[in-house]
């Protein structure tokens, strides 16, 4: 009978000597992991357009990682967008939502200065303080800072800002990619 | 004389046709000034050059016309005199064939030169000003990617340079620019180099040349002399030119994947480069030439020229001797390396080593690429070891991330793997396309994260605003109660300086000596009005002396007088004796004005509590802290201003008034006795007279009461009596009438019981009933009548 007790006792030391040891090593050695909401904010174009229904890309990715949101709802990610967060989550491709909006070439917002009133209401708009002006001043876009989110074309009382595509430079020319090589063989150029 | 130091191979590698003798045969040639000149902002790696100079100036030859913008930048001089025409988008020699901002300078003809200021002897000056001399003559790697090379000498501060190695490989056909200028010019690229040597102060200096130029060897071994640098010739093979190749040819080492060549203690210059930096500091000429060769079939007098930056492509070829219908396709660059001009408008730029103007036979269009046999061969040729048959499978498949992973970006795009190809694969258009994506996702997630970082800012500004603004608005509002609290002090003790020591109630009596309360008021208008009627019928009396009524009004007016007046001076001088008068109407607002202070700092109070929530910050619970103090004492000082507010319903006796009352009640008893004793009697005259007499004393004594009322300022006692109609005298008599009849109507039904079969008693009975009948009716019809009215 003792050796029974002799044995629970031991048994019994053991973990709670190992009980400890886990939890010391759990408060000591704590990895703060990136949290998933911070995943899926890194994989969002970060224009703040407001596209999605969400008021930013972090709420959207909010709406994500909690919510159950569609991966499909970025139009200015895109495919490519959607593609990445569809292998951080494991789920399905979709095609993007139509209804919040279709995939276009980036554009920067052009404020025609000469229109301008100095309302300020597009600074007030602008999520990522790309304006540049002051009341009854004229107000100028830093093309460098401007996300394209077009949140400050509505505002405009006097419709002075159009959102106008990048034009291309030698510095952001891109090589095309070679045509496809031709099949020698009637199979390569699937004639069957 | 070193010993010769060991020479090392690199992977793969091809032996292309050479095609260099053509361009070698004329020398170093100058052509004539062009009449305008092109001179782009942005000819090196980095920041575009910001112009100095506006259209319509005239500027000299040397002169800078754009200065650099940023660390990594070039700035720009007038490569000859003459006037600035335009500033603007213009042909840029560019692959893509898109404009480039630059200055158009139209040349005078007289190539003047601005003042020059030659260092006499360099020797005398450190590195940092020599480093700055270099970075005002706008000087960029002239081999071919142009990083300014002032940069580059001191790119990593930290690491101590140790070999220095100068690139005369030149390994691409075609070209002999470099070849010329060793042949050429090699005492300045020896002195370019010893003014390296002075900045560097390396260990070693090796100077790196292909066997294929053998003029160029011997005039560089002459001017090197026993100078402590070394001329190391090896095997021609394409590419030894590579900055990282040609280190691993004369070292054996390898530039780590992504790293500088500083990082392993070595930098690499090209020979043009080393005649601009004696140029520079020797003679104290900025860039503003270069020498290029010109060369290919379609020219008839294929040769290197020192040609100026700017000079317009078509103005080379000419004097070249191009021959148009020959000239299939212009390449800057070389046939492996180079691009295929779209524009002769275009300028030569500081990297322009080399024009070919081809013929087709020379430079055929590619044949159409066939499908990948997996041969192996571009594996074999690499000279960066890399796998490029992989790259081209997941370049088709865009898979980015697989191309990183294969070390796509330490493809130097020289192009051998292509040329080896059996399909005719154009790998390196692959591999340039998708550095490019890759470039264009990675700058887009570096703006995403930019924009983010921005965002989160604003979001932060925004809110950091929104708590000043509040915090801003508290502070007003404590302001505010706070001088009102001390305009309310300055009262008080303005009031106690006349006051001095007397307590606050005297205090505001003193202040305050003609007021009188309501009550008060009240029983002087009641004396004056007394008085008046009292003057009024003596003037009456006057008028008409015989009056028997005025005469008897007289008295009891006088008597009124006199009695209104007695009440005012009572109710006076009861105030007086008072010890807590009621508080004049000015300290009740005062004491409501306290009170909604207190009300208000309360509710501040709570609002700040409420923001604070679980956790404030050291800040809120001063503030917190602050408004406790002040609701504190705003509730201190309530207390004191509200005590006197109680008696302010402090009851002058109204001895008139009690007395009428008193009267009333007394004849109300009176009549109730006499009126019970004539129930009891009802026969005895003398009792009903007594009941009448009585009954028209109460009505006196009432009308003395309402009158005493009317004149009292008390508060009108609550009047339940309204409830009761006041009865006149006609109801009354109906009722007594019904009352009496139903009396006798009761009286002959006993007596009928008594003695029922009495005929007599029965009609007196029905008799009874009628008489009762009619005075119900009778006092009915009075009642509806009444109420009509």
């Amino acid at each position: 009978m003792s050796v029974v007790i002799t044995a629970i006792v031991v048994l019994l030391i053991l973990a709670l000597i190992f009980g400890a040891i886990l939890g010391y090593a759990a408060i000591r050695f704590r990895v703060e992991g990136d949290p998933i909401v911070d995943q899926i904010n890194a994989l969002l174009p970060q224009t703040q357009c407001g596209q999605c229904g969400h008021p930013g890309c972090k709420p959207y990715a909010e709406g994500i990682a909690n919510g159950g949101e569609p991966i499909n709802k970025c139009p200015p990610g895109g495919e490519s967008t959607i593609q990445a967060l569809a292998d951080l989550l494991d789920v399905e491709v979709l095609p993007l939502d139509a209804e919040h909006g279709e995939e276009k070439p980036r554009t920067v917002a052009y404020i025609r200065e000469a229109e301008c009133i100095g309302c300020t209401k597009c600074i007030q708009a602008c999520p990522v303080d790309a304006i540049l002006g002051a009341a009854k001043q004229m107000h100028t876009v830093i093309v460098d800072e401007c996300t394209g989110c077009d949140l400050c074309v509505e505002p405009c009382p006097v419709d002075c800002i159009d959102m106008v595509p990048l034009p291309t430079t030698p510095q952001n020319w891109k090589w095309d990619y070679p045509l496809p090589p031709q099949g020698v063989i009637a199979t390569d150029r699937g004639a069957l | 004389m070193q010993e010769p130091i060991r020479i090392w191979d690199i992977h793969g590698g091809i032996h292309p046709e050479e095609n260099k003798h053509q361009s070698v045969q004329h020398g170093l040639e100058t052509p004539p000034l062009p009449k305008r000149l092109i001179l782009p902002l942005l000819q090196h790696i980095g920041a575009r050059a910001e112009p100095l100079v506006a259209v319509g100036d005239s500027v000299l030859k040397g002169q800078m016309i754009a200065e650099a913008n940023g660390m990594v930048s070039c700035p720009l001089h007038a490569p000859t005199s003459g006037t600035i025409t335009a500033i603007g988008p213009a042909p840029f020699p560019h692959a893509s064939g898109l404009e480039e901002w630059a200055i158009t300078l139209e040349s005078d003809g007289k190539d003047q030169w601005t003042t020059l200021e030659p260092i006499a002897d360099y020797r005398q000056l450190d590195a940092p000003p020599l480093l700055e001399i270099i970075r005002m003559a706008g000087i960029n790697g002239l081999g071919g990617a142009g990083f300014p090379t002032a940069v580059k000498l001191k790119a990593r501060p930290e690491q101590k340079i140790h070999t220095l190695i100068i690139n005369g490989t030149e390994c691409e056909p075609y070209i002999t620019a470099d070849d010329t200028g060793m042949r050429y010019r090699a005492p300045e690229v020896v002195a370019g180099i010893e003014i390296l040597m002075h900045i560097l102060k390396p260990v070693e200096v090796l100077i790196g040349i292909e066997d294929n130029k053998p003029e160029a060897i011997a005039a560089m071994r002459e001017a090197v002399g026993d100078k402590a640098m070394q001329v190391v010739v090896f095997p021609t093979k394409y590419p030894s030119g590579g900055e990282k190749q040609l280190i691993q040819i004369l070292t054996g080492k390898e530039v780590p994947s992504g790293g500088l060549p500083a990082d392993i203690g070595m930098v690499c210059q090209n020979i043009g480069t080393m005649i601009a930096i004696h140029d520079a500091v020797i003679l104290g000429q900025p860039l503003i030439s270069r020498i290029t060769t010109l060369t290919g079939d379609a020219l008839s007098h294929p040769t290197n020229v020192m040609a100026l930056i700017g000079t317009p492509i078509r103005d080379l070829l000419e004097f070249a001797g191009v021959q148009p219908d020959k000239l299939y396709r212009l390449v800057m660059g070389g046939p492996m390396m180079g691009f295929t001009l779209q524009s002769l408008d275009a300028p030569v730029i500081k990297t322009s080593n080399c024009l070919l103007a081809g013929t087709s036979e020379e430079l055929p269009p590619p044949p159409a690429a066939q499908p990948c046999i997996r041969c192996g061969l571009c594996s074999e040729v690499c000279p960066a070891i890399l796998l490029p048959q992989q790259l081209h499978w997941f370049a088709l498949g865009k898979d980015y991330d697989q191309l990183k992973r294969l070390n796509l970006f330490d493809c130097i795009e020289c192009g051998a793997c292509s040329y080896v190809c059996p399909s005719s694969i154009p790998l390196v258009q692959y591999y340039r396309a998708s550095k490019a994506e890759i470039r264009a996702l990675e700058l887009q997630q570096h703006k995403a994260d930019h924009s983010k970082q921005r965002f989160e800012h604003r979001l932060e500004r925004l809110e950091r605003e929104a708590e000043q603004k509040e915090l801003e608005r508290q502070a007003r509002a404590e302001k505010a109660a706070r001088m009102k609290a001390a305009k309310e002090q300055q009262a008080v003790s303005a009031a106690s300086v006349s006051g001095d020591e007397q307590p606050d109630v005297a205090r505001v009596e003193a202040a305050k000596p003609a007021s009188l309360t309501a009550e008060q008021k009240q029983l002087k208008i009641a004396a004056a009005t007394a008085q008046m009627a009292l003057k009024k019928a003596r003037k009456q009396l006057a008028s008409n002396p015989d009056s028997d009524e005025l005469k008897a009004q007289i008295p009891e007016l006088e008597q009124a007088c006199e009695e209104t007046q007695r009440a005012y001076d009572q109710a006076l001088g009861e105030t007086s004796v008072k010890t807590t008068p009621p508080p004049a109407a000015g300290a009740d607002d005062d004491t409501k004005r306290l009170k909604i202070e207190a009300a208000m700092i309360r509710a501040s109070l709570k609002k700040a509590e409420r923001a604070a929530g679980d956790a404030p910050t050291e800040e809120q619970e001063k503030e917190i802290n602050a408004l406790r103090e002040q609701v504190a004492a705003a509730e201190a000082r309530l207390p004191k201003d509200e005590a006197p507010k109680k008696p302010v319903a402090g009851m002058p006796a109204n001895e008139n008034m009690k007395k009428a009352k008193l009267d009333a009640a007394m004849a109300k008893a009176e009549l109730k006795k006499a009126e019970r004793a004539l129930a009891e009697t009802p026969d005895d005259s003398t009792l009903q007279e007594k009941v009448e007499a009585a009954r028209v004393n109460l009505t006196e004594a009432l009308k003395a009461v309402e009158q005493a009322e009317a004149s009292s300022t008390l508060p009108p006692p609550a009047r339940e009596r309204v409830d009761k109609k006041p009865v006149d005298d006609t109801t009354r008599q109906l009722k007594t009438d019904m009352a009496m009849a139903k009396a006798a109507f009761k009286k002959a039904e006993r007596a009928l019981q008594d003695e029922p079969g009495n005929g007599q008693l029965e009609t007196d009975l029905a008799e009874a009933k009628q008489a009762l009948d009619a005075a119900a009716k009778a006092f009915a019809d009075h009642m509806a009548s009444k109420e009509t009215d």
